[in-house]
């Protein structure tokens, strides 16, 4: 196998197994306390592809732990055993699904998947005996007519009196085991320098089978080509792979007239010239069943087979893309609608009449601003990934800390941009672990109070304007302030005298960073990481995160993130002769003041009445310190923006026009700057300044 | 891979010992060519607002936005017009990129290694924290910068 061919279904490979295994984990967590038999295949199916998969792979040591948990589940669904202590069986999957999880990230990183996953075979080998010892009283007679499943360890007997269908070509169990095989070949006429492919063919063989002899034996040598053109060319090896993969393997050798494969049993003999016919490709059945039937006892096509077709029937309508190539696209996107209005706004172009061109430029608009929806939905991915992967998080600490908690999640179809899930996967985790360790109660504390037992803890997101809010919510014990307020000034964060501090502010303190107030150190909490990864990393993609604790009642943390950091709809204003762009979505409306609506309160706040509402007025021009701007309100345009629910009027000398803008970030050196996003080209190829719209209201 | 390590070296090697020298006021900075990603006339700087007096604003570099500062403030020069001989040397580093305004650029220099030397401890001005070390050029002296410290400099 090429190392690219490798490669590329390395990246399908772990994409395909992180699927699998996320899918285990909220298949087990959704259904701890009793499996349905729906969930026992739907576990057996699971396993019985990642077993595959990585077999083919030749990762032994995964395929060794999902045959394990397969076979567990294997007996879990034929036999249906009552009474199981279901909450073992969870761990034994949740730590090989973890083992499964380890390995992939190694590979990911290009080392070796190296963990040895024997022991943790051994003891879900164990737990399957016990369940079957449990049962074997009551299911014995019914089993005695069965044949024994897959993996009751062989009685001594059994060795002699060998079933019809042999020793099973599953590479997870033939970490020891190797099939030999006999193989000829026929180049097809005409292809000349036989001997040098036969050499080839070998080489390549080396890479998957030991002990090749072949016959003509010296292949080198150039005398050989006639005998290999006139009897073909055999080989026998053996081969820890099964009969599949050694025959797609061989199949690709170039200029191959005709291919037989042969598994053999027991030692192998002298070459037999071979009489069987061989006018045929593929060759006659195997002595071995295929590798679907993953025990000796062949089961009818099971519900899992039919549902599994069923699924790939869906599947094939959706095609996995690597993320780069739509980075790469979206980057052509922004360069076309930057181009775009170089063309269509070009200086040359002014005081024209020019008609039909402004009809079929309103035409590339269109189609260009459909394109560019089109690629923004491609990387639009739902949040449910994420957020069911919070189950097994809450599920792990509860055990661990020994607290009831009940994950509530709303809105999880809500779509965001795949670069930004990247980002907030973590900050989420987080702040669950924060809830559940530090705000929900433990049983004898809670119990002291009128809540329920069972603790909430609710995950809820859900679309505002063009950001994504996600909430969670707990029903704990709250922020103690006085504990921040104190550790904040021990840690010298504070900037003003205690009491002027509102309890709203000293709740943000935990988002700085080296700050816990848990005083014991525990395994999810207590180090002061973590929270402010969640602000670090929600600055990145440009969202702000909030808390909000009512003591002894719970806490919320909402954070706000945008849907997409790309491409926004913009509106171009003019101060003092330099263009900022205002995303659209924070634009009520703008208009024109009259001298008579306009008064200044006693601190000095200028304000507005607009049809009989009262706004405050932000001059652009004060809040950046800029010279030249326009200063009389009633000869500059207002802007009303709102963000949330507050509304301010923003005073800006004109307005140019709605434009898209390609949001680039400000250059690194560059602090931040209170009110502004990033930047953008415009058309001319001048820099505009994106407003952050809610720099004005955080004051 | 090997191949690849072997071409850095060479390129290395060819830019070694170089400085693009540039002055500010009556005195020679040298910065070394790596850093040095190109040298671009002056144009038009969309200012951005409440920045450190030293920040010109952003340009527009084929498509990449950089930010720019004006090397004679960040050093706590007097300001000077720019005149024809002003330009503006993009320098990146890792992922920092920014252009500097300087009053001129003159030459790329081979100094080496034997004519550069520790910088005086006396504090000679408030350049000094970014001059990393003096180069000579016959009887010239050079003030070379540590541009890493420079850029990373918030």
């Amino acid at each position: 196998m090429s190392d690219f061919d490798r490669e590329s279904m390395l990246e399908m490979f772990i994409f395909e197994m992180t699927q699998l295994v996320d899918q285990l984990e909220s298949t087990i967590v959704q259904s701890e306390s009793e499996y349905n038999i729906d969930q026992i295949n739907e576990i057996f199916r699971i396993m019985h592809t990642i077993k595959g998969s990585s077999a083919m792979m030749m990762f032994d040591n995964i395929a060794g732990v999902g045959h394990s948990i397969e076979d567990l589940f294997y007996y879990l669904r034929e036999e249906n055993p009552k009474n199981l202590d279901y909450k073992r069986l969870s761990d034994h999957v949740l730590s090989g699904a973890d083992f499964v999880k380890e390995e992939l990230a190694k590979i990911q990183n290009g080392e070796k998947a190296d963990g040895d996953g024997t022991e943790l075979s051994k003891t879900i080998d164990k737990f399957l005996q016990q369940i079957k010892g449990k049962e074997a009283p009551a299911a014995a007679p019914a089993k005695a007519s069965a044949p024994a499943p897959a993996a009751t360890p062989a009685p001594a007997s059994t060795p002699a009196a060998p079933p019809p269908v042999v020793e099973l070509p599953i590479s997870s169990t033939a970490g020891d085991y190797m099939h030999k095989y006999k193989l000829k070949i026929h180049f097809q006429d005409g292809c000349e320098m036989e001997n040098i492919r036969a050499y080839t063919l070998v080489h390549n063989l080396q890479e998957i089978a030991s002990d090749i002899t072949h016959v003509p034996h010296d292949v080198i040598d150039e005398e050989t080509i006639p005998i290999i053109r006139r009897d073909g060319f055999y080989a026998e090896f053996s081969s820890a792979n099964d009969y599949h993969f050694i025959h797609s393997h061989l199949s690709s050798t170039v200029y191959l007239r005709e291919l037989t494969l042969e598994e053999v049993e027991g030692d192998i003999v002298t070459p037999v010239v071979a009489d069987a016919p061989v006018v045929q490709t593929t060759v006659e059945a195997p002595p071995v069943t295929a590798p679907e039937d993953i025990s000796p006892i062949a089961p009818p096509p099971t519900e899992a087979a039919i549902d599994a077709a069923q699924k790939k029937g869906t599947a094939s309508h959706m095609i996995s893309v690597n993320v780069s190539k739509l980075d790469a696209l979206l980057n052509l996107m922004g360069e076309l609608v930057i181009s775009e209005a170089m063309v269509t706004q070009n200086s040359e172009l002014d005081g024209l009449q020019l008609e039909s061109f402004n009809k079929e430029t309103r035409q590339l608009r269109k189609i260009i601003s459909n394109l560019q929806q089109t690629v923004m939905g491609m990387r639009m991915v739902p949040l449910s990934a994420t957020f069911f992967r919070m189950h097994r998080i809450v599920r792990d600490m509860c055990r661990q800390l020994d607290k009831d908690v009940q994950l509530d999640i709303i809105g999880e179809e809500t779509e965001v941009d795949k670069n930004i899930i990247e980002h907030i996967a973590d900050p989420i985790m987080h702040i669950i672990r924060n809830s559940i360790d530090h705000g929900i109660e433990l049983k004898e504390e809670r119990a002291k109070t009128d809540k329920s037992s069972k603790a909430r803890v609710l995950l809820e997101a859900k679309n505002a304007g063009g950001d994504v809010l996600i909430i969670i919510k707990d029903d704990g014990r709250g922020i103690n302030t006085e504990k921040v307020l104190k550790k904040a000034k021990a840690n010298g964060l504070t900037s003003k005298p205690d009491s002027e501090y509102t309890d709203r502010e000293i709740q943000q303190f935990i988002f700085l960073p080296g700050f816990s107030t848990n005083e014991q150190v525990t395994a999810y909490s207590g180090r002061g990481v973590g929270m402010d990864v969640v602000s670090s990393n929600l600055e990145i993609v440009g969202g702000t995160a909030l808390v909000d604790s009512v003591p002894g009642e719970g806490t919320t943390f909402t954070l706000k993130i945008p849907l997409t950091l790309a491409i926004i709809e913009g509106m171009s204003v003019l101060v003092a002769g330099a263009q900022y762009t205002i995303p659209i979505v924070h634009i009520i409306k703008s208009f024109k003041a009259q001298q008579e609506n306009l008064f200044t309160d006693p601190s000095g706040n200028e304000m507005i009445t607009e049809r009989g509402e009262i706004f405050n007025i932000v001059r652009l021009h004060e809040f950046f310190n800029i010279d030249g701007a326009v200063t009389d309100v009633c000869e500059g345009t207002l802007i009303m923006l709102e963000n949330g629910e507050h509304v301010v009027c923003l005073l800006v000398d004109d307005l140019i026009g709605q434009q898209q803008a390609v949001v680039k970030s400000m250059p690194k050196y560059f602090r931040k700057v209170r009110g502004l996003s990033g930047c953008t080209l415009l058309g001319n190829g001048d820099i505009s300044l994106i407003i952050d719209v809610a720099g004005f209201f955080d004051k | 891979m090997e191949q690849n390590l072997f071409e850095t070296e060479r390129h290395d090697d060819t830019i070694k010992d170089q400085y693009l020298t540039f002055a500010i006021e009556d005195e020679d900075y040298g910065v070394e060519i790596a850093y040095v990603k190109e040298i671009i006339k002056m144009q038009s700087i969309t200012k951005v607002p409440e920045m450190p007096s030293f920040i010109e604003g952003i340009i527009n570099l084929r498509g990449d936005l950089i930010g720019v500062l004006d090397v004679r403030k960040r050093f706590g020069k007097m300001p000077k017009e720019h005149d024809e001989e002003t330009c503006i040397i993009v320098l990146s580093y890792s992922d920092y990129t920014l252009g500097m305004i300087v009053d001129a650029v003159q030459e790329t220099a081979i100094i080496p290694e034997d004519r550069i030397s520790a910088p005086p401890s006396a504090k000679l001005s408030y350049a000094n924290q970014f001059v990393r070390n003096i180069g000579r050029v016959g009887d010239e002296v050079k003030l070379l910068m540590d541009v890493e410290r420079f850029l990373a400099q918030d």
